[in-house]
């Protein structure tokens, strides 16, 4: 649930639930992202210095 | 035939051998997946749930493999941010538990919704006044970290590891994994608390109920405390089920007997504890509502002060004495007694906190109700044990699971 679905209410129960569930998908999503965009550019580089 | 799969340094069975073993695990896989397409076509009919029984055989699995997953989340807390480097030569393992007991929870909850279409429901349409939607965010939410602490692993297969980006990959979430296991962590602590605080504020009779600090009952700290304790208990009972079968030592002593001291500490704490708990459950709580302790262990055929003593006593106090003596850890016998005991022991504490708190009476007209699992339920009960034993096997076979296995049986060449 999002805060512009129809059920949303600012309260601290849906502050703490939903804030929680996003702070640890977004750990993760951020990281995994990192991890994918950092593994791209290693291995172009790679590439490029085993042409050299 | 597949040997360019297989980790270097290492020596595997034939491959028929392994197909076969696959195939039996397979059968009673097939077996539980019938039994689960019953459920979901024919309805909960199924199953021998009723209005006493709102949970069932299929809850207390939940909760038992969630508490025996928690070597996972306990072991890379350890490693990870504690920083107790040997547990790296059993961490790999521990997560291939965690992702087993968490992946099998949430397929015994897409049993037991009924509806598994609509589980996204929970996320969409929260109820957060419910312990059971934090429960529901922070077992997906953690079955997402376990399964990219387990991506790595599978990344370091021969043939995977073989194209750079995958190497990269697995090289980089290594660099990072302090980070999702410090993430583990966190969820871990609430989802496994929360499953302890639906015991302690349902609406039944005092058996479950406790008090607590602010909105947590003590049942909520008890279930954590205890599924960090035997969680990792799990873990070398594994491993030690593993070396038999494989006839090979996979992980030293020294990190096994570091796990086991650990655990046996934190499973004399919890056991204190819960001692603690139950007395002042049994001498304050109980009588404050009306109540004699020894009337919820009566007056049935089957829930006696027996399961009280097996589970606090013969489980709880005898391996925690046996875990945090050098000699009792020293010996092979004892240690994996004591293992097998703990883990026995969380079994055995959800069971009662989910069962026998449902088979007491509520109404002063009723009696015991006592409860016995359709084929149904036990098939797709059975169907994760199978399906862990098939992954523990190919995972075992194709990724470097235990680094020390090539140090600790060298393959002559």
């Amino acid at each position: 649930m999002f805060p512009f679905s129809f059920e949303w209410v600012w309260n601290t129960s849906h502050l703490v639930f939903h804030g929680g569930l996003w702070f640890a998908l977004s750990i993760m999503g951020i990281g995994m992202t990192y991890c994918i965009v950092k593994a791209v550019r290693d291995t172009f580089r790679n590439e490029k210095d085993s042409h050299h | 035939m597949n040997s360019g799969l297989i980790p270097e340094g290492v020596k595997r069975c034939p491959t028929w051998k392994f197909a076969l073993g696959v195939a039996i695990a397979g059968a009673v896989l097939l077996w539980g997946v019938y039994a689960m397409l019953l459920c979901w076509f024919k309805g909960l009919n199924q199953t021998n749930m009723n209005n006493a029984y709102g949970f069932a055989l299929w809850i207390w699995a939940d909760l038992a493999v969630i508490a025996l997953g928690g070597g996972a989340f306990f072991t890379g807390f350890l490693r990870y941010i504690v920083g107790k480097d040997e547990l790296k030569h059993i961490i790999n393992y521990a997560v291939l538990i965690g992702f087993i007991c968490y992946s099998s929870a949430l397929l015994i909850l897409a049993i037991d919704v009924g509806q598994p279409l609509r589980s996204w429901f929970i996320f969409w349409h929260a109820n957060v006044h419910s312990m059971l939607t934090e429960v529901a965010f922070c077992l997906s939410c953690y079955f997402g970290v376990l399964t990219i602490e387990y991506l790595p692993l599978v990344l370091e297969n021969r043939k995977i590891d073989q194209v750079p980006f995958f190497h990269h990959l697995g090289h980089n979430m290594h660099h990072i994994m302090a980070v999702f296991a410090a993430t583990g962590a966190f969820l871990s602590f609430f989802h496994q608390g929360s499953l302890g605080g639906v015991s302690g504020v349902l609406f039944a009779r005092p058996f479950g109920f406790r008090e607590g600090v602010l909105i947590w009952p003590w049942t909520f700290f008890l279930f954590t405390w205890s599924a960090a304790a035997c969680g990792p208990c799990f873990t070398i009972s594994i491993t030690k089920l593993t070396e038999k079968v494989t006839g090979k030592k996979l992980v030293k002593d020294n990190v096994v007997e570091l796990l086991a001291k650990i655990s046996g500490w934190m499973l004399t704490g919890y056991i204190i504890a819960k001692i603690a708990d139950t007395i002042y459950w049994a001498a304050v709580t109980a009588p404050s509502k009306g109540f004699r302790m020894m009337d919820f262990y009566s007056h049935n055929s089957f829930y006696g002060l027996w399961i009280l003593i097996l589970e606090v006593g013969i489980c709880g106090v005898l391996p925690a004495a046996i875990l945090i003596t050098d000699r009792g850890r020293r010996n092979q016998k004892t240690l994996v007694t004591a293992v097998v005991l703990a883990s026995l022991g969380v079994c055995l504490n959800r069971w009662v906190m989910v069962l026998q708190m449902l088979a007491v009476p509520v109404l002063p007209f009723e009696n015991w109700v006592l409860y016995i699992p359709s084929w149904q339920e036990v098939a797709t009960t059975v169907l994760p044990v199978a399906y862990g034993v098939i992954l523990i096997m190919v995972s075992y076979r194709y990724l470097p699971v235990f680094p020390q296995e090539p140090e600790l049986n060298p393959v002559k060449s």
